[in-house]
Formats: structure tokens, C-alpha cells, sequence
């Protein structure tokens, strides 16, 4: 707020553009934009195809989401063909089913941010205790791995270790414990999901971490052991404070696709006995729109879901800046 | 102090000498670090395990790290499926027309946004910026990219997702970093800008467009929503699309030409001999690929 007032100029410093000395008076503005396409054109000429490709599948799209208030026919105009009004929002807003996919995409984005934004923090400060260099690159080289993979593969992966047959029910029949069906059981979901997630994401978000904390003064560290500070009291005052422009500009990015979460993984692990707990917004509205043709109603949820998102990713953006000062943006 | 005194080597014996409570921390953190490394492997190695592992022991829940009924029955029958054949096949070529495709795009953007001097340059980013924070969603994607008439080609994995905007930062930020008096000479040298970023700064660049490659042909490789929405027949599917079918019980996989015996084999284990063959090219170039991607992914992290 403070540095809007003070950047911008006092009213009447700000003249209108003065007039050339030779030709006729155009807007400065419009001359200078001719000069730099006669002299730019060939740059400009490269930006031509992508902006074509974010205009059509970019941006034509958002426009494309007022088929949430137009009724929409399947071969029609991607337009929709008469406007309904909220007539969709209404329905979502009174639809049960759309409640309990809202709630359990709450429940895993909620579960998503507790346990996988602390773990690379965690696991980036125990790799920077390793002394052993060869050491400390096979763990990270390790704990990468797994984000290289097909999310197909991951979701087969995690399937194959909870089947039956798997080896975690291998375990529980050693410990007598009689075979559990973990795939088809609601209870379950949040847990293997947010497991596999795990699994998946915590080795490559330590990258970050690991390169914020490489570039902590050293000098920081041999003031606090002066001082007394033991191993401990270094990380909290030296340590975290260093990482924490990382930590919050990667936390207000999780925030942002909070309410995205995990669509692809969702519709590879669930199936209708888990519905219950595994149907989130984003595979409530694949199954309406893709699945049940019902475009204009899927299309209206799926506004929905990113105006919220919007709302979440500038909130916790604006929120930080107050607080902490550091934005993404 | 410093002023009088030469700096003395950092003191190693009474501030810097681990004390008995860091060494107890030492030990646990090897032991749980131990612990992160076998839990990220073992699925992997008993995947590996169960791809050559009989049915019966598989079933029994006998095989752990090393296989056990030693067989390569499946193998044999998914390298007999031409299915899974066609749609490996279609991974590749589906991975190499959308990787051509979205390099040259993305390489010609994050030029032009590399230009600090160039007017409309704020624009041209944000209208690339906002698409991070705001996306038209499934549906109207979907809509459009059926009224397009791209459903069952590959200009339906490739366009839509032709440019990452990631990928465009990490580009832009590395062009940026560039010495302009190159350019700068080779253009008082004659040389026209399609001239000075073909000889001049894509040579240059050999480093970035790996890393770039590399970052999008693993991403085209490992996708599969996009063939699974817009793709109705199986012979255009790619290999990922193949293993989510197994996995999802709508396929059995291998031809029906399997005797029954090979058959009840091939229903334990097949899952895990296709998410081998799916994941072996991954995992092969992994140890190149990651120190690209590594410091890909910070280079972007610092600029963007």
C-alpha cells in the first residue's frame, strides 16, 4: 500500500507526451511502437506461434468456461448454445455429492500440505548434517528417483505393494494378522495416497532446500557457536531463518494447487468402493463432464474449483508479503 | 581484531569438536537416512523381483527382494503381445513430435522475452505468467480440443501442452544471462535475428536445450491423461495408457492366443513385467538425466 502512494507520481508531474519537432503530432506512444516493429519485426515475427498456442489453448479455454452459465450440447458451439444463468452453480451448490467430494478434496489438500511440505525441509537438514559427500549424493540420488517416473507407474507401484498378494500383507500375515484389502477399503485411502505422495514427492523437494541452504553464510553459524549456541538452537536461529524465503514461497505454491490435488493419481488409485474418501472435486467433474457428457455442469464446477484456487494462491501471496515480506509475486 | 592479527584458521578443537550428544545424532541420522534409502528402493527392486517371479510364488506373498520360481513366461508373452508393442511404439514417437514441437515454440518465446530492450516485453510475460495461477480447466480443454477435430492424432498430446511455462522461465533466465555484445556484434556483422540466435545463440546454448529436452521429453513420456481423453482406440494408445488399463483390471494383456495356464501366470505377474518395460528407459538414462535436471530446476527457482 505504502509503496504504491510513493511510486506513483504526484497528479500533474505526468505531462502529456510533448509534441515531436518534426511530422505531425501523434501520441508518442503509437510512433514508438511503429519504430520498434519496423526495427523488432523479426523477434516479434518468433513470438507469433506461441502466442498464437497460449491464445488458443491458453486462453481460449478461460473464455471457454462460459459454458458453465450457457447451456452447452455435445457437437454444438464450444460456446454453448443459450445462456442459463447460474443454473449450474445452483445445481453443484445443492448437489450432496458435490459437498462430500469438496470435503474430501479439503481433507486430502489439508493431509497433502501437513505431511509433504515438512518432510523435504526435514529431510534436506538431515542430508546437510552428512559429512561424507559421496554419501549424502547416493541418498539425494536415491530419494530423486522416484519423481522420475510415470505417475502410471507410481499408482501400479502402489497398488502392486498393498494387493494381496503384496508384501505389506505379507508382513501383516507374519505378524498374524489376516490379509487386508487396502485398495478397497475408504478408511485406507488418505493414508495410501498421502503415503505414495510421499514416496514420490519428498527427495526431489529437497533440491530447493539443499541450494537455500548452501548459500547460508558460514560465518552466521561460527558467530552463534560462539555465542554458545548449540546444535540445535544453530538451526532454529541460523539454519531455518536462512531457508525461510524458500520455504514460503514453495509453501504459497502448494497453497495455490490445493484445491488440484492430485487429480491424475486420485483417478488411477481410486475406484467406486473408495469413492467415499478418494472422490475429489477435479474427478467428480471428469466423471460429470468427460464420462456423463454433462459439459456445461462439470464446466461449472471445474470455474469453480480454479476461482478458489486463485483466491487461495493471491491470498496466501498478499498474506506472506504483509507478514513475512516475501512474496512470490 | 582482524586488523592486527592474521585470520587464524577456523578453531577445530573447543567450539568446532562434536560433542557426545552430536555424534549420538550423527549415528541416528545415518540410520534413518538408511531407512529413506530402503524405503524408496525396495518397492522398485521387488517390482523387479516379481517380474521374474512365478505365479504361484507370488501369490504364496514369497517373493520379497529376489525372485522366486525363477520364469521369464511373462516376459515372453507381453514381448509376443504386438499391442504392447505398437502402443511402446507410439510412446516414442508421440515423446519425439511433441518434444520437437514444444522446444522450437518454447526456445523462440523465451527468446523474445530474453530481449530486456524489447517494447511490449512486460506483456509477452505476463500473458505466459498468468497461466501458471489461472487455467481454463478440464472441460472447456476438453471441448475444445474435441471441436478442434485433434482427438485420436498426436496433435492432441502435443499442442495443447506444447508450452511449459516452467521451461520457458529456465530458458528465458539462461538466455538472459548471455553476453548481449555477442549478439550485438554479429548484428553489426550482417547478421539478421533470425541469423544471430540460429548461429550465434542456440550454439551457445547446447547446455540449456539438453536440459530442456530432457525435461520434456521425460514429461511427454511419462503422460498418459491426455492420450487417455482424447485417444478412442487402443492402437493409438501409448505404453502408459497400456499399464493404467492393467492396472485397472479393463485389459487382461497378452494376446488371447496364451494357453490358459500361461494365462493364470500372466495374471499375477504382468503388471509388474509392464511397469518394468514402461519405467526401463527412465531408469537408464536417470543417472545422466539427473544432474541436468537438478540444476534445471534450481536455475529456475533462482529467476523465476
Amino acid at each position: 500500500m505504502s509503496t504504491s502512494t510513493t511510486s506513483a507520481p504526484p497528479p500533474g508531474t505526468q505531462d502529456p507526451p510533448p509534441k515531436t519537432r518534426h511530422g505531425p503530432a501523434r501520441p508518442a506512444a503509437r510512433r514508438g511502437w511503429r519504430r520498434s516493429l519496423r526495427r523488432d519485426w523479426q523477434l516479434y515475427s518468433l513470438a507469433v506461434l506461441p502466442l498464437l498456442f497460449f491464445l488458443v489453448f491458453r486462453y481460449l479455454p478461460m473464455i471457454g468456461n462460459v459454458i458453465a452459465f450457457r447451456r452447452f450440447e455435445p457437437g454444438g458451439s464450444i460456446l454453448g448454445e443459450q445462456w442459463v444463468g447460474l443454473r449450474y452453480v445452483r445445481m453443484f451448490l445443492t448437489d450432496p455429492t458435490f459437498w462430500q467430494v469438496f470435503r474430501n478434496t479439503l481433507w486430502l489438500g489439508g493431509l497433502t500440505l501437513l505431511f509433504c511440505f515438512p518432510l523435504p525441509i526435514v529431510l534436506a537438514l538431515l542430508l546437510n548434517e552428512v559429512r561424507r559427500r559421496s554419501l549424502k549424493r547416493f541418498v539425494q540420488s536415491v530419494s530423486y528417483l522416484p519423481h522420475f517416473l510415470s505417475i502410471v507407474i507410481v499408482a501400479g507401484i502402489t497398488l502392486q505393494m498393498l494387493g494381496t498378494d503384496g508384501p505389506v500383507n505379507h508382513v501383516l500375515g507374519r505378524l498374524g494378522h489376516d490379509p487386508v484389502r487396502f485398495i478397497q477399503e475408504p478408511g485406507w485411502f488418505r493414508t495410501i495416497y498421502v503415503g505414495s505422495e510421499i514416496w514420490q514427492t519428498a527427495g526431489w523437494g529437497t533440491i530447493l532446500y539443499l541450494a537455500a541452504l548452501t548459500t547460508i553464510d558460514e560465518d552466521l553459524y561460527e558467530a552463534a557457536r560462539i555465542d554458545g549456541a548449540s546444535r540445535w538452537r544453530q538451526i532454529w536461529h541460523v539454519t531455518l531463518p536462512g531457508i525461510r524465503p524458500t520455504m514460503i514461497t514453495l509453501l504459497i505454491l502448494n497453497i495455490g494447487t490445493f484445491m488440484a490435488v492430485g487429480f491424475e493419481k486420485v483417478l488411477l488409485l481410486y475406484n467406486p468402493l473408495t469413492y467415499p474418501t478418494a472422490d475429489v472435486v477435479s474427478t467428480y467433474l471428469y466423471r460429470a463432464g468427460v464420462e456423463s457428457n454433462s459439459f456445461s455442469y462439470a464446466a461449472a464446477i471445474g470455474l469453480f474449483e480454479a476461482v478458489i484456487g486463485l483466491v487461495l494462491i493471491t491470498g496466501a501471496n498478499q498474506l506472506s508479503r504483509r507478514t513475512v515480506g516475501t512474496s512470490v509475486w | 581484531m582482524s586488523l592486527l592479527t592474521p585470520r587464524a584458521p577456523r578453531p577445530r578443537t573447543s567450539v568446532n569438536q562434536p560433542t557426545r550428544g552430536y555424534r549420538v545424532f550423527q549415528g541416528v541420522n545415518g540410520v534413518i537416512l538408511t531407512l529413506v534409502v530402503l524405503v524408496t528402493l525396495y518397492p522398485f527392486v521387488n517390482i523387479v523381483a516379481r517380474s521374474f517371479s512365478g505365479e504361484r510364488q507370488i501369490r504364496a506373498g514369497e517373493v520379497n527382494l529376489w525372485p522366486k520360481g525363477f520364469n521369464l513366461t511373462t516376459y515372453e508373452i507381453v514381448f509376443q503381445d504386438s499391442m504392447f508393442w505398437r502402443n511402446y511404439g507410439n510412446t516414442v514417437f508421440y515423446t519425439v513430435v511433441s518434444t520437437v514441437i514444444a522446444m522450437v515454440l518454447t526456445t523462440c518465446y523465451a527468446y523474445v522475452l530474453s530481449k530486456r530492450n524489447l517494447r511490449g516485453r512486460g506483456v509477452l510475460v505476463g500473458v505466459a505468467v498468468f497461466t501458471m495461477f489461472f487455467t481454463g480447466g478440464l472441460i472447456p480443454n476438453y471441448v475444445l480440443v474435441t471441436s478442434l477435430g485433434l482427438k485420436n492424432s498426436v496433435w492432441a498430446i502435443a499442442l495443447p501442452n506444447a508450452i511449459s511455462v516452467f521451461n520457458l522461465l529456465v530458458m528465458k533466465a539462461f538466455f538472459e544471462s548471455l553476453p548481449t555484445e555477442l549478439e550485438e556484434a554479429a548484428e553489426i556483422d550482417g547478421l539478421s535475428t533470425y541469423g544471430v540466435l540460429l548461429r550465434i545463440v542456440l550454439p551457445l546454448s547446447k547446455a540449456v536445450i539438453a536440459t530442456m529436452v530432457l525435461f520434456y521429453s521425460v514429461s511427454f513420456w511419462n503422460s498418459w491423461f491426455s492420450a487417455y481423453l482424447y485417444m478412442d482406440r487402443t492402437d493409438l494408445m501409448p505404453a502408459t495408457v497400456y499399464l493404467r488399463n492393467l492396472i485397472s483390471g479393463a485389459t487382461t494383456g497378452g494376446n488371447a492366443g496364451a494357453g490358459t495356464e500361461q494365462l493364470s501366470q500372466v495374471g499375477a505377474n504382468i503388471q509388474a513385467v509392464t511397469i518394468v518395460l514402461t519405467s526401463l528407459p527412465i531408469l537408464c538414462v536417470y543417472p545422466f538425466v539427473q544432474r541436468f535436471f537438478v540444476s534445471g530446476v534450481m536455475l529456475g527457482a533462482v529467476k523465476g
